[in-house]
């Protein structure tokens, strides 16, 4: 039991410490708080918090995405949700025990199971003893890619990324299936948009957002720029096609926010981004299609090229921008449907 | 001249820490929201400007220096921006500065 | 001193979290989160040239970005949401 507590204290330094009790902090403030607003102020600093962590524990990856998700995108489609409905919760008067009993329960049982888990780091766990050594070996010589991460993500696991593509694919056609009816009857029912929002909402946003306005033309090329590098930079430090598709949209969430959401469709037509969503899936599927054609197994990309490596260069290329694609247009189709519904 | 840098890049990175404290600090315990904004939009950016300039002169001329020059140049666009638009918001939706003492 | 700063930083944090737990509207709490996120770009930055890894960068400058569109979001909705409500009040 001693060794036990020594093990725990080598690894968890003191930034690991402060950064989790914070994060314990928010949680329960954010529980506790009435305004639904504020609820979701606090949950974009409970997801800053865990991009640290993640970067703590050297999983900057993790860290990156859950940065540009967790405090960016989620925030944005949380709080579009709110406009339609109450901003304060309902109070609660009775107390419920068996939920409380039930959650304790729970919890419980799980610390519990962790006790048999190995130490966190250990050396001889069954993670890093069968498949991991062969990754970090192999890895630089079959692929050749400086980013593990993507190498694995992407080739030696290019099955669960596939997996992953499809559903972020299926809950875009979702939310576009369950919402799309909606808007087309509200559209029928009253025809050109109304004047009345559209100038009250014009007139309110030009007093308030000349600075916004210049400021957001200065920054939208530089955010879809560095998408761009985020993209393409994967194989060699942290990024890849998720966490680019995500800046990607962000800029065209920050555009729509800022000049309303028509501008933004004129920009980029609902028809057109749906078009988008499954492009990228194509793309990865025909990447794996190609490989078939070229004589290999579905998703082997060192039949590719000429030389192994490249092959697998250009099927990460590839699929990375697939991935990239679907994620982005999700993610505008998502916000213009959310966003364009409580408008009257 | 080395250890003039080095100096030179601890002294701001000591400067940066102190302003983001004291913008912390006037956060807490200014008593009004438009007085907080003050202390905190001001500090936040200052002092987030001569710590990643401290960091700039640690790393010497490289690409990790010219990602620092990028972050301090979004940061020096963004961070007055959000506070404007902050304060705007606030006095659109009504919220009134406190112009007399708490106690009279 | 990448020690020191980063527990000034740290420091820095914890005053703004408090800032945005004790609130009383909403717009200290956006203040706050605001802040926040500007002290966790440094707090990634110093974190990089601490382990020496300076891919650490890319993600604070993510970081900036998101931050300001979380801001100007949720902003937007506040109002916008509060308008809505008003028109509600106004038309009942």
């Amino acid at each position: 039991m001693s060794d036990f507590i020594a093990d725990i204290a080598l690894q968890i330094n003191l930034v690991d410490i402060v950064l989790l009790a914070f994060l314990v902090v928010v949680a329960g403030a954010v529980i506790q708080v009435r305004d639904l607003f504020e609820a979701v102020v606090l949950l974009g600093i409970f997801s800053l918090l865990s991009a640290c962590i993640f970067t703590t524990l050297d999983a900057v990856d993790v860290a990156f995405t859950e940065a540009a998700v967790g405090a960016g995108i989620s925030t944005v489609l949380f709080l579009a949700t709110l406009t339609l409905t109450a901003r304060e919760e309902k109070a609660q008067y009775r107390h419920s025990w068996s939920g409380f009993i039930v959650c304790t329960l729970t919890g419980g049982a799980l610390i519990y199971g962790t006790l048999d888990m190995p130490h966190f780091g250990e050396l001889n766990a069954p993670i890093h003893r069968h498949v991991a050594p062969r990754y970090i070996v192999e890895s630089p010589e079959e692929i050749g890619v400086p980013n593990m991460v993507t190498s694995v993500l992407a080739s030696y696991r290019g099955y669960d990324t596939l997996g992953e593509t499809t559903v972020i694919f299926t809950a875009g056609l979702t939310v576009l299936l369950l919402l799309r009816r909606d808007r087309r009857s509200r559209d029928r029912s009253t025809s050109p948009p109304t004047i009345e929002t559209t100038d009250r909402r014009g007139s309110h946003t030009m007093r308030h957002a000349m600075v916004l306005r210049v400021m957001s033309k200065l920054f939208i090329p530089l955010i879809l720029l560095f998408a761009l590098y985020v993209q393409f930079h994967g194989d060699f430090g942290p990024g890849g096609g998720f966490q680019a598709g995500v800046i990607f949209a962000a800029a065209f969430v920050l555009y729509a926010l800022i000049h309303g959401i028509e501008a933004a469709q004129r920009v980029a037509p609902t028809a057109r981004v749906q078009v988008f969503v499954a492009l990228g899936l194509l793309l990865f599927i025909g990447t794996g299609l190609a490989s078939l054609f070229a004589g290999g197994n579905f998703l082997e990309y060192k039949v590719l090229a000429h030389q192994a490596s490249h092959g697998e260069h250009l099927g990460i290329l590839f699929i990375e921008l697939g991935v990239g694609i679907t994620v982005a247009a999700v993610i505008i189709n998502t916000f213009f449907f959310f966003a364009g519904r409580g408008r009257t | 001249m080395d250890t003039l840098i080095h100096l030179a890049s601890w002294l701001c990175l000591l400067l940066g820490c102190c302003f983001c404290l004291i913008g912390g600090v006037g956060l807490l315990r200014l008593p009004d929201f438009y007085s907080r904004i003050h202390g905190g939009g001001v500090t936040d950016t200052l002092g987030a400007g001569l710590v990643i300039s401290g960091l700039m002169l640690q790393g010497g001329l490289s690409l990790t220096t010219a990602k620092l020059a990028m972050i301090l140049l979004f940061l020096l666009l963004t961070s007055p921006v959000a506070t404007h638009a902050i304060a705007r918001a606030a006095q659109h939706s009504g919220l009134k500065p406190q112009v007399t003492d708490a106690a009279a | 001193m990448f020690i020191a700063a980063m527990l000034g930083v740290l420091a820095t944090m914890l005053l703004a979290l408090v800032r945005a737990l004790k609130g009383p509207t909403v717009y200290d709490r956006v203040l706050a989160v605001n802040m926040f996120g500007t002290k966790t770009v440094l707090l990634l930055a110093v974190i990089g040239f601490l382990t020496g890894r300076p891919d650490f960068l890319d993600l604070s400058l993510v970081y900036v970005l998101i931050n300001f569109i979380g801001t100007i979001a949720i902003l937007k909705f506040v109002e916008f949401g509060s308008q809505a409500s008003n028109k509600e009040e106004a038309r009942a």
